[in-house]
């Protein structure tokens, strides 16, 4: 005879089934009871942010930096409507999250109820679905089905909404190991006739470019992309989602491409003949104005998961729904096996033509310069962890020297907010990745202004004796705010002064972490060596740069990619 | 173009929000829509009638079947397809206008389905176009209220929209 559970020791069992390690999360009076069953086990460890925010991008930052589903538990009411920033975050970037909350008693719903807001309602538009589960019956299959549609697919988050009462009713529990949903079926395997097309014409190719974005990160088909690349010599650029994704120390590599990308990166792809899209999404802020981008001929294959993803914003000529691995693994046995070969020739003059782009080596900066350069900062964390660090990063100029500077050669480690560019999210999902990779190396690159839309997690930090590196880039600006304000307000830097900053390193201090204040460019490397050596400690450090440095190239909003703003 | 796209999703509480909410968040038009249960009471079927260029439909119909609830989705303005659309017309009539109305609704196949001494409640199915045309013939002033459902439809012959 099989016992009855409350809905509250379902939901943990629940967990425990998924093989679910850590839970981020904030209690409150709607989930006391799944509280309370969290207390008597511990399969599941629970770990207490200091708002729930921070549960979600922790939770997220878990989730990006091991490949598993991040899982969240909030309470109702304040508790949701403060994860909606870590959910939405989380949709816009396709990570895989499964979030609980606790919903007013069954009853009470449309009441008015303390703490009651429609979670459903308000989280719709950024979840890739969610579920209010008013019986408990239903509640272990529910969240069998959340966990299937945040992990395949296109990822994302899912919503599990469980009224109180739920959690105290009972039901016999049973853990379905699969779910199927009539409505619910994704493709993972390309169409074989599409495929051939696309083998065929990257065959043909003259002038080749390779643009991968997220979904390689996401699908783990970073070897399968490098294989086609290396098999094809074929030039390679990375999103910001999808850096790491191809080494970047490679030579057929030519760096990030998009607003702030790389002037060979940009050029080759406005020029290319044939343009291979994989798992990536032609964002605004890749290609820029689609006008521009059409005004150059160019035949694009598309592969991506998601059909809604291709012809969205650039129609294209090859279309493939399916996951990266696999279709990339397809498309390598069609070309090893095929007759046809690459025009070497065509192919040695495209390169010469990169390599000559990147002889205007666009990312230079002042190296002799009195003050602290960020990029020389970034330059040297990848030196001194020899780039193998887990790295995260908040939203800003910061973010985009991290992404330059440091040469993600593996996947998963490099860590931000794309798609919303959620300030707050850097020292959160740190402490996720710390926690999903308690052996390796994480660090937070930060600004001034980012840091203090999440500071309170330093508490966390502690509390979880979590050793990150926080490099706090400290322009005293809203750096990229104040950029934009200098390009195209007439310098009027309204509002993007930082002003009243706390003093850090007695901030940290403070929290029981280590400070550092590092003013010189000769300090840098010192201070870095310094901080890793204490590995079991949080340092913040502190560094205070160039205020009036700016992020090149930049292609302003509304051009075309080739119409770059360069050093 | 306008499009009449007809769907069929789980008949669960918050599916049809889910696709009006997909609608104002994307900002598609929406002209109408109608929902109701199917035979077998799990599925409903809705049929929406949205305008937009080819690039915009295709995104409808790639977003709405990313939804979770939505099982099938068909444009039914692609191919072979009847549509049906039903309207409730009250109008004033009265004197001779009694006998007018009468003729007029009998021509569009219409039928008075309540009358009182100044009104008339005409009930007519057709495309929405022969809907419009009934209202253009009536006099403006004589209309006091219309009510309508929306364009539902069905693909003709062997076109079929099943789970
Ligand atoms: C301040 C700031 C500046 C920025 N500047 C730049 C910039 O200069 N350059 C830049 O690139 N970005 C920049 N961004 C980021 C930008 O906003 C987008 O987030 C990013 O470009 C999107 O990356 P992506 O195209 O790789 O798509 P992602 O958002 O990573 O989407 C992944 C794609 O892969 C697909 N996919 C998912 N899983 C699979 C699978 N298993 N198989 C196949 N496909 C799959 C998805 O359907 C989706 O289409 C900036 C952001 C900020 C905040
Ligand atoms: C939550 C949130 N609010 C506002 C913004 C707009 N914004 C983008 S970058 C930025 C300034 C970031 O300043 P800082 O963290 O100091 O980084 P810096 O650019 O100086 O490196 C702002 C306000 C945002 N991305 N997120
Ligand atoms: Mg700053």
């Amino acid at each position: 005879m099989s016992v009855e559970l409350t809905g509250a020791e379902i939901t943990v069992r629940c967990l425990q089934e998924e093989g679910v390690k850590y839970i981020f999360g904030y209690p409150g009076g709607a989930v006391l009871f799944i509280y309370d069953e969290l207390f008597k086990q511990d399969k599941v460890k629970h770990i207490l942010v200091r708002h729930e925010q921070a549960a979600l991008h922790a939770a997220d930052g878990y989730a990006r930096s091991s490949h598993n589903v991040g899982v969240a538990l909030v309470t109702s009411g304040p508790g949701v409507t403060n994860a909606v920033t870590g959910i939405a975050t989380a949709y816009m970037d396709s990570i895989p999250l499964v979030i609980i909350s606790g919903q007013v008693p069954t009853a009470a719903i449309g009441q008015d109820a303390f703490q009651e807001v429609d979670t459903v309602g308000i989280t719709r538009p950024c979840v890739k679905h969610n579920f209010l589960v008013k019986d408990v019956t239903e509640l272990a299959s529910t969240i069998k089905k959340a966990f299937v549609i945040a992990s395949t697919g296109r990822p994302g988050p899912v919503l599990v909404d469980i009224p109180k009462d739920v959690t105290q009713q009972k039901a016999v529990f049973d853990y379905p190991s699969s779910v199927s949903m009539r409505s619910y079926k994704p493709v993972s395997e390309g169409d074989s006739q599409q495929i051939k097309k696309a083998a065929q014409l990257i065959l043909s190719a003259k002038r080749p470019m390779v643009y991968s974005g997220g979904g390689v990160i996401l699908d783990n088909a970073s070897e399968a992309l490098t294989e086609l690349v290396h098999l094809l010599n074929f030039p390679c650029t990375n999103t910001l989602m999808g850096l790491g994704g191809y080494p970047a120390t490679d030579k057929r590599f030519v760096g990030m491409l998009g607003m702030h990308g790389t002037y060979e990166a940009n050029m080759a792809m406005q020029y290319c003949d044939v343009l291979i899209a994989v798992g990536a999404r032609f964002d605004d802020r890749v290609i820029g104005n689609p006008k521009h981008f059409y005004s150059e001929e160019r035949k694009i294959i598309h592969i991506d998961i998601d059909p809604s993803s291709i012809s969205k914003r650039v129609k294209v000529d090859i279309p493939i729904v399916g996951s990266v691995s696999e279709v990339l693994n397809e498309l390598i046995k069609l070309i090893k096996a095929s007759k046809e070969k690459i025009d070497e020739h065509a192919l040695k003059e495209w390169w010469r033509q990169i390599d000559s782009w990147r002889e205007r080596d666009c990312l230079r900066y002042d190296r002799t310069s009195a003050v602290i350069k960020p990029q020389m900062v970034v330059e040297k964390l990848y030196a001194v962890t020899k780039g193998d660090a887990f790295v995260t990063s908040d939203v800003g100029q910061h973010q985009m020297w991290a992404a330059q500077f440091y040469r993600f050669n593996k996947p998963r480690r490099w860590i931000n907010s794309g798609g919303l560019g959620t300030m707050g999210f850097g020292l959160p999902s740190a402490m996720g990745a710390q926690l999903a990779n308690p052996d390796g190396i994480v660090a937070c690159i930060t600004g001034e202004a980012s840091i203090q839309m999440c500071i309170q997690e330093l508490s966390t930090c502690k509390q979880y004796s979590l050793p990150l590196k926080i490099i706090n880039l400290n322009n005293r600006y809203m750096g990229m705010v104040r950029q934009w304000q200098e390009f195209f307000h007439g310098n009027r830097y309204s509002e993007s002064y930082m002003n009243a900053l706390p003093d850090f390193v007695k901030l940290a201090e403070s929290y029981g972490h280590v400070g550092m204040k590092i003013e010189k460019p000769e300090d840098i490397e010192g201070a870095l060596e310094e901080a890793f050596k204490l590995k079991e400690r949080l340092v913040f450090m502190d560094f205070i740069t160039d205020q009036t440095e700016n992020v090149f190239p930049m292609v302003p909003g509304g051009k075309g990619l080739s119409e770059m703003i360069l050093v | 173009m306008r499009h009449i796209i007809s769907l069929l999703m789980e008949n669960e509480s918050g599916a049809l929000s889910r696709v009006a909410g997909l609608f104002s968040a994307r900002g598609y038009n929406i002209e109408s829509l109608n929902v109701a249960p199917t035979e077998d009471p799990t599925l409903s079927r809705m049929t929406l009638v949205t305008v937009g260029s080819d690039e915009v439909i295709e995104q409808i119909t790639k977003q709405l079947n990313k939804l979770i609830e939505v099982v099938k989705i068909v444009d039914l303005s692609e191919g072979d397809h009847i549509e049906r659309e039903l309207m409730l017309v009250k109008v004033r009539a009265i004197g001779e206008d009694r006998e007018e109305i009468k003729r007029l609704a009998d021509i569009f196949r219409g039928s008075i389905i309540d009358v009182t001494d100044k009104s008339y409640t005409i009930e007519l199915t057709g495309t929405s176009s022969k809907l419009d045309a009934f209202l253009e013939t009536m006099q403006r002033n004589m209309i006091l209220e219309t009510i309508r459902t929306g364009a539902s439809g069905l693909g003709r012959g062997e076109r079929i929209l099943k789970e």
